[in-house]
């Protein structure tokens, strides 16, 4: 090498990811947990990469996975009873799984930072915002108790929450549902992180603010040009941040899409039953489309595809072959970039 | 916060003349006459026993009676043995400061071992370390403490010699130990269970999981943040625990012929000094209703989702 390691940070010329940026790349990810009842497999072998200043939303209902791999990107996953039997978690490259624990610990929060569902239960209850605001610079940047609150209240103003002079020593129960959880985006933000992963960040909000902390959250990432894990089951709440979306079911990824084209043509029929999930006004009055059943049971998850107790599709071939998630082109063959099915009919489904 | 402070104080006052009446009315309700108790097997003058009766007003009715006491209390004067002629105030003042050492051991003991114990077996929860804890602590809470203060004796007095079995009238901090570790070992198996309750069940907590994903070092997140949530309830067990503790030194101290306040209760009892008993017994109700208030203010401390106006 005859340049110096600032390129460290660009972008690989021999890259494999067309837009070489790619900060963090799943591969292969399986996750079980060994519970009284037996093993449950919540990942099983799940892929995904990332890219600086790219938002990936990660859909699904509860219970498909979706957080316990962002768990295991963030290496805050319970174990025991949790098991990571295989699979790799590349950062910058890196495999994180292979890292000792104090290497892992100083990505946490510099490098990758998560943002909680429940900001209430999420913020201790009994430190000030203010101290656990401070608690990032105080511990990573060796920064003093003053200047650490100084930090603090220019989160606080970077997030706009009103006053924050005078609110940096109040309590999380002293703020209102949508100022707690923009405190839960300064906190990741602390750092100003290469990659944040927000599980569920709008979920327990009130629909007018939902909207709020979205822009908030969507705006912060474009400023520092951070790659961003969005997790949630809310359809309405991807189309407008994300880029790309992938859907997982049973801890496996069963379909993977630029958003737009996800919504106007949906190669899984999971993926199709989801949408048409949603209630729309122009169908008032008609009976709302529900996916019949019950997510599966992870400790006995189904054979073949493990969405064909629920499929209306569903053939013999489905219960017997696990489909791998096929590149989906157009009619003529022609290919659709960053598009996977992982079904048996996704010709079927897309192309009707 | 002031203003909360005033109102327990005055809710102090009803809860003192309660307390005062209701050890009264048992002394007086209990068979036995103090005045005769002074002549023994000896034959006395009825006319005698009544003139002294009238000296010392006890042929007066109880409400009588009690109101002398309140009114002399309010004067500083907490009454006079009978049987010694001693104020009752020395009394207390000889062996006060004696139980007050005793318990403040008993205390310091229960607290520093206890939580480390829960600390240590809540940390791994259902661990072998953690079902050991559970066993031991459910033996000394099934175990009474006068076998405990008897066992001690035996093995650490007796059998090995390490400690005196007794305790001398100047009860020394070292002579204090094992009749500490004795008093203590109730409160001890409760904290160490609490403790560790709280610590096994805060560690699941959302805000752990958000501290993990800060990057906190691992004593960071003990240290600040369970440690301060898990210490809630143990707090507010250990305020009451100061008042039981003095309850609880009447058979400790007599075990190990401790000469504090428990002991100066018994014989009192024993002789029927009504002024000497209740004056005892108000003092380590004071003393508990002070420490209760106290842990009430500490609470706040701990934890800000308590406000008081």
């Amino acid at each position: 090498m005859t340049i110096t390691d600032i390129t460290a940070d660009a972008p690989s010329p021999h890259g494999a990811n067309e837009n070489g940026g790619t900060l963090l790349e799943v591969r292969d990810l399986h996750v079980e947990f060994h519970t009284r009842d037996g093993v449950a497999k919540a990942v099983n072998g799940v892929n995904y990469s990332v890219a600086a200043g790219e938002t990936l939303a990660v859909l699904g209902e509860s219970g498909s996975g979706k957080s316990v791999t962002a768990q295991a990107i963030m290496g805050i996953l319970d174990m025991p009873p949790g098991r990571i039997p295989q699979g790799e978690i590349l950062f910058r490259g890196q495999d994180m799984l292979k890292m000792g624990k104090e290497e892992r610990r100083l990505i946490r929060g510099q490098k990758i930072a998560m943002i909680f569902q429940d900001a209430l239960s999420s913020l201790n209850p009994v430190l000030s915002v203010g101290y656990q605001l401070g608690e990032m610079f105080r511990v990573h940047q060796g920064l003093s108790k003053k200047g650490a609150k100084a930090k603090s209240i220019e989160l606080m103003e970077r997030v706009r929450i009103p006053a924050a002079k005078e609110r940096v020593n109040d309590y999380p129960h002293q703020f209102s549902g949508g100022m707690r959880q923009r405190i839960m985006i300064a906190m990741a933000l602390a750092l100003e992180p290469d990659l944040i992963i927000a599980d569920e960040p709008t979920t327990a909000l009130d629909v007018t603010v939902q909207a709020q902390v979205m822009d908030l959250l969507a705006e912060l990432q474009r400023e520092y040009n951070m790659g961003l894990i969005l997790i949630t089951h809310d359809l309405g709440v991807v189309a407008d941040v994300a880029d790309k979306i992938a859907v997982m079911y049973a801890g496996r990824i069963v379909e993977t899409a630029p958003v737009r084209e996800l919504y106007k043509r949906p190669s899984h029929p999971y993926t199709r039953g989801l949408l048409d999930s949603i209630p729309r006004l122009d169908q008032k009055g008609q009976e709302l489309y529900a996916i019949k059943g019950l997510p599966p049971n992870l400790t006995r998850i189904p054979s073949g595809c493990a969405f064909n107790p629920r499929c209306p599709v569903a053939q013999d071939v489905c219960r017997t072959d696990t489909p791998v998630l096929h590149q989906v082109t157009e009619a003529d063959g022609a290919a659709l970039p960053g598009r996977g099915s992982a079904c048996h009919f996704w010709k079927e489904t897309i192309h009707g | 916060m002031g203003r909360y402070v005033a109102r327990r104080l005055l809710q102090m006052i009803p809860v003192f003349i309660g307390a005062t009446l209701l050890v009264f009315c048992m002394m007086y309700a209990l068979p036995g006459d103090p005045v005769r108790a002074l002549a023994g097997e000896q034959a006395v003058d009825p006319a005698q026993i009544a003139a002294m009766k009238k000296d010392l007003g006890l042929d007066l009715p109880l409400w009588h009676q009690y109101w002398n006491y309140l009114t002399g209390l309010l004067h500083g004067d907490f009454g006079t043995q009978i049987a010694s002629g001693q104020p009752v105030a020395d009394i207390i003042a000889d062996a006060f400061p004696i139980t007050a050492r005793l318990t403040f051991f008993a205390f310091a003991f229960t607290t520093v071992v206890g939580i480390s114990m829960g600390i240590f077996a809540g940390m791994k929860a259902d661990s072998a370390r953690d079902r050991v804890l559970l066993m031991v602590t459910l033996l000394l809470i099934s175990v009474p403490s006068f076998v405990l203060g008897f066992l001690g004796q035996y093995f650490f007095a007796f059998q090995l010699g390490w400690v005196q079995p007794n305790v001398s009238g100047e009860a020394n901090w070292n002579e204090l130990f094992l009749p500490a570790v004795v008093l203590g070992s109730l409160s001890l198996a409760y904290v160490a269970r609490l403790t560790r309750t709280s610590i096994a069940e805060n560690l699941r907590a959302d805000y752990m999981r958000t501290a993990t994903a800060k990057g906190l070092p691992r004593r960071r997140i003990i240290g600040v943040h369970l440690l301060r949530n898990s210490m809630i309830p143990v707090v507010t067990y250990l305020g009451t625990d100061i008042g039981a503790l003095m309850g609880g030194a009447v058979v400790t101290e007599g075990i190990f012929n401790v000469k504090g306040v428990g002991w100066s209760v018994f014989g009192a009892l024993k002789q029927r000094e009504g002024a000497t008993v209740v004056g005892i017994v108000t003092l380590i109700v004071v003393v508990y209703l002070v420490a209760s208030l106290l842990v009430d203010l500490l609470y706040a401390v701990l934890d800000p989702r308590i406000r008081y106006a």
